[in-house]
């Protein structure tokens, strides 16, 4: 019922949101945000107390293929779903104090994208989950369609078609799947049970399919050439949900839904994929040194940071998962504050190009704080959420193979050389005519950075809740991943 | 006529309703319960009720859109909508058949009376055209068919369904037989506009009247399928083999240049036509799966597709009429002129695309299933991949009413065609929701 409730709540606020009006919109919108956080926080209480049983929900839905309203929370979908609800009302929270258009419609969506999120993390049925897959692609799209920059059409178009190629692969796979598994299901139980009753001729391209789908969705190069446009191209909500939330979906699926169904497949296909990851690392690495612009160089170095952790998952051991699970939490907080900082930069200067800003630090110390931090977090220094992660990846990756954690280890050094440069390029130095006329934060700007700031410190000094939470799921993972 | 004598013109579609109303009610008194009538040249049964309903559904929402469709032209609107009354009258016997006489009769009423109807704008040079188009090359398409017909007489010596079964099932199956369903499988592809019998259905779509195009892409096709699912299931399923392979190069063909045909089109009308096509590849790659028996998921993906199109032929009808264009830039900046009909619309065009939650994505995830179920892999992939061809399509009709610059014309609508489109639009989320209302009803 737990489930059932977490789930719908989100629905509901949209549909409310929509008949409250533009004035009143994004308030609204905030207030059954915040809501549905304290439910989420009570779910984790109960959780704590008696574990996932509590959460399961299971109806019958359409009979024949069978496919049954089959929600679950175990520790790793709490963790997705409570980062889920918290990133949420921050999102809406950054964008009180900026004109919106039509802003009844903006905040409904991006109500309506949590509800489709949220669906994709509590789903225990394939065909379930694949359509809550779909669904959260309905809403980013006219989000960033409406309310996006000026190149957006062509942009949106091309993600839209890109990640809906790779949904339509995995539905295959899903078909393929169901008709090869003896229990003839898609409940996610049956497909674990039998996982390795599919003969692994039929795992190896069933891997590929579902692969496609998820590297498209991360994105993991070379599948990535829609992210930097797309993340340019929406306005700042819509790139806070793209990254901070949308591409767990993503990184999420791979422990779910691809390592413990297709383990054959990823024994013998997963050796490529991690090296494709670490590829992307480097790559991704690279190319955010040579970028001016801002919001380009935070979705190159998101593409870095997401290539660790898919690598860690395909390294197959304890710490490489529950690297990837805190890796997960740790940069959809801080890849929020990063855009979030952009956005104000932009919103007071008018421009993103780094060259052409500087000595920000002198006229918004606050500011300059802010950003400071997140950005420590995202280069991953000790004591904040990024190292914990990094260092568990790094860890898990080193035991599968040396060379490949060398070259996935460059991510620390290159992430700190466009890091620290860029920060180095806008923040200090001399302030010039386009930045003199920074305003210091806003109520709601400091709100959302200083509670951003908080958790990238204390989830780094205090990482354990995460651990717990997210180990008996990963070990039932490990399980099903390792049998042969 | 009795109307139009008495000068009853205002309560002629409600009357039309009423009527089809008490129709419906009594084709479902038929369910579960086979019946034969005129020496057993038709056969009453699940099939044909549930087809038959989903017809007089259909034909009900249209004809409550035709009461302002003609209002400018109502001279004649009793003879249209008759007309268009004999052409549903003809889907019903295309669906209940069982001699081949019979499935010539309900192909001729249907078709002719839409070659009237295709032409019925008689001052217009396009309706002219497509009414002459269609005439010609539909008679041609049924002489094809009455010489099938003919064939298979001989080969077999009867029009029934049960008896020419009967003689496929015995072996022995004589070459005129096999030359007779081969024309007869011409005839129907034509009907259905598959691949490469579909030139006659852009110029036809196109140039006629768009309620008549409405009536024609739901409508008709979903008769002609009916009528070619009924046929070659009742009859010819033992000899499928021979035309497995025929079959699936149509259905790739007819898949594949739906799709990438429809993307350079700039009337809505012609773009819905090559969906349209691609939307019969789909409903083909359920009729050669037939032998695992698809008649359910061909049901369902019908009714999806004929609720979607004719909430999207609600809109553009209203759109075409406020510009007096029918080409895609007519509905630019309709997001902003009217954020309601936008909003339908985009709806519509997101089912017809096949993105969950709408019945759009249901019914092809359940043709692919059947299809994959009966071995046609290939094909499904085929399908799959082209699936996306036909995202962006749709899509460029979404784009053009949300980013592009409007003029100042308005566009409204009045009350009937508002609670058509939201039927239709209620329709396509409780179906994405709860398939199983409409599924295995046979």
């Amino acid at each position: 019922m737990m489930t059932l409730l977490i789930l719908f709540f989100p629905l509901v606020a949209s549909l409310l949101v929509l008949f409250s009006g533009n004035k009143l919109a994004s308030k609204v919108a905030l207030f059954f945000s915040v809501i549905e956080l304290a439910i989420t926080f009570y779910a984790y209480l109960i959780y704590k107390q008696s574990g996932a049983e509590s959460f399961y929900y299971f109806k019958e839905w359409i009979a024949d293929p069978k496919i049954s309203f089959h929600l679950g929370m175990d520790g790793l979908s709490l963790l997705m779903v409570l980062l889920t609800n918290f990133l949420t009302p921050i999102i809406i929270l950054s964008a009180f104090n900026r004109t919106i258009e039509n802003a009844k419609g903006y905040f409904a969506l991006i109500t309506f994208m949590q509800f489709a999120l949220i669906g994709v993390f509590v789903a225990y049925d394939g065909l379930l989950y694949y359509i809550f897959w779909e669904l959260a692609l309905i809403p980013i799209y006219f989000i960033a369609l409406r309310w996006g920059g000026p190149n957006r059409v062509n942009v949106t178009l091309k993600f839209f078609i890109y990640t809906l190629a790779g949904s339509l692969l995995m539905l295959f796979g899903f078909i393929m799947l169901y008709y090869y598994n003896p229990s003839h299901s898609f409940d996610i139980r049956d497909l674990y049970a039998n996982a390795s009753k599919v003969c692994s001729c039929n795992q190896s391209w069933l891997f590929w399919l579902f692969f496609a789908a998820f590297a498209i969705k991360i994105p993991i190069v070379p599948f990535h050439t829609w992210q930097a446009d797309t993340y340019k191209e929406a306005p700042t909500q819509g790139t806070m949900l793209l990254a901070g939330i949308m591409l767990k979906m993503g990184t999420y699926s791979l422990l779910r839904w691809l390592v413990p169904i297709v383990p054959a497949g990823v024994a013998e296909w997963g050796p490529y994929a991690i090296v494709l990851c670490v590829v992307g690392i480097v790559y991704a690495s690279v190319i955010a040194i040579m970028q001016k612009d801002l919001k380009k160089l935070f979705a190159y170095s998101s593409v870095a940071h997401v290539g660790l952790i898919s690598a860690g998952i395909f390294a197959l051991n304890m710490q490489g998962l529950q690297g990837s699970v805190v890796q997960m939490l740790a940069h959809g907080v801080n890849v929020v504050g990063l855009f979030f900082c952009a956005d104000i930069i932009f919103n007071r200067t008018k421009s993103l190009n780094v060259d052409g800003l500087g000595g920000i630090r002198n006229v918004a110390p606050k500011f300059n704080t802010m950003f400071m931090i997140v950005v420590l977090g995202s280069v991953a220094l000790p004591l904040t959420n990024g190292f914990i992660g990094e260092f568990l990846l790094l860890f898990g990756v080193y035991e599968y193979n040396t060379w490949l954690s060398v070259f996935a280890g460059l991510t620390i050094i290159l992430g700190a050389v466009y890091m620290l440069r860029m920060f180095q390029n806008v923040m200090l130095g001399n302030t010039n005519e386009t930045t003199s006329v920074f305003a210091d934060l806003k109520w709601n700007e400091t709100l959302v950075l200083g509670i951003l700031a908080i958790v990238i410190i204390v989830m780094g000094v205090y990482p354990k809740p995460v651990f717990e939470l997210a180990e008996p799921a990963l070990k039932l993972i490990l399980n099903n991943a390792l049998i042969k | 006529m009795v109307v139009e004598i008495l000068d009853l013109r205002k309560i002629l579609v409600p009357m039309i309703i009423l009527g089809l109303a008490t129709i419906f009610y009594f084709n479902l008194e038929d369910w579960n319960h086979v019946q034969f009538f005129y020496n057993n040249m038709i056969r009453v049964d699940n099939f044909s009720v549930a087809f038959s309903g989903l017809a007089i559904v259909l034909s009900v929402l249209i004809f409550v859109l035709s009461a302002d469709f003609y209002k400018e032209d109502s001279r004649h609107i009793s003879d249209y909508l008759a007309i268009l009354i004999f052409a549903l009258c003809g889907a019903i016997v295309m669906f209940s058949f069982w001699n081949m006489a019979m499935l010539f009769l309900g192909i001729e009423i249907l078709s002719i009376s839409l070659y009237i109807m295709a032409g019925s704008k008689r001052f217009d040079v396009k309706s002219n055209e497509a009414g002459f188009k269609y005439f010609l090359m539909g008679s041609f398409a049924s002489g094809f068919l009455l010489f099938g017909i003919a064939l298979i007489y001989g080969a077999t010596g009867s029009f029934h369904l049960a008896n020419i079964a009967t003689y496929v099932s015995l072996g022995h199956i004589s070459p005129m037989f096999y030359v007779g369903m081969m024309m007869m499988l011409v005839a129907m592809l034509f009907k259905v506009a598959a691949v490469p019998f579909h030139f006659w259905s852009p110029d036809v779509y196109e140039g006629a009247p768009a309620l008549v195009t409405a009536y024609m892409s739901t409508l008709v096709k979903i008769a002609a399928f009916g009528a070619f699912y009924r046929l070659f299931y009742v009859t010819f399923i033992s000899t499928f083999d021979s035309i497995n392979l025929i079959l699936a190069i149509v259905t790739a063909a007819t898949i594949i240049l739906g799709n990438v045909t429809a993307l350079s089109q700039l009337n809505f009308k012609r773009l819905l036509a090559y969906s349209g096509i691609s939307h019969a590849g789909y409903l083909m790659l359920g009729l050669i799966s037939m032998k695992g028996g698809t008649a359910n998921a061909m049901f369902f993906y019908s009714a999806g597709y004929a609720i979607a199109t004719i909430g999207a032929f609600a809109v553009a009808i209203l759109v075409f009429k406020a510009m007096k264009n029918e080409n895609i830039e007519a509905f630019n900046g309709l997001g902003k002129k009217n954020p309601m009909l936008a909003a339908a619309l985009t709806l519509s065009m997101l089912s017809l695309a096949g993105i969950p939650p709408f019945v759009g994505f249901l019914g092809k995830y359940y043709i692919f299933s059947e299809a994959i179920r009966n071995g046609q892999i290939t094909l499904t992939f085929i399908a799959l991949l082209n699936s996306i061809v036909g995202v962006y399509y749709y899509f460029k009709v979404i784009l053009a009413m949300y980013t592009k610059e409007a003029n100042e014309t308005e566009v409204s609508g009045t009350v009937s065609y508002y609670v058509i489109i939201s039927i239709c639009l209620l329709l396509s989320i409780a179906l994405g929701l709860f398939p199983d209302m409409l599924m295995h009803l046979f």
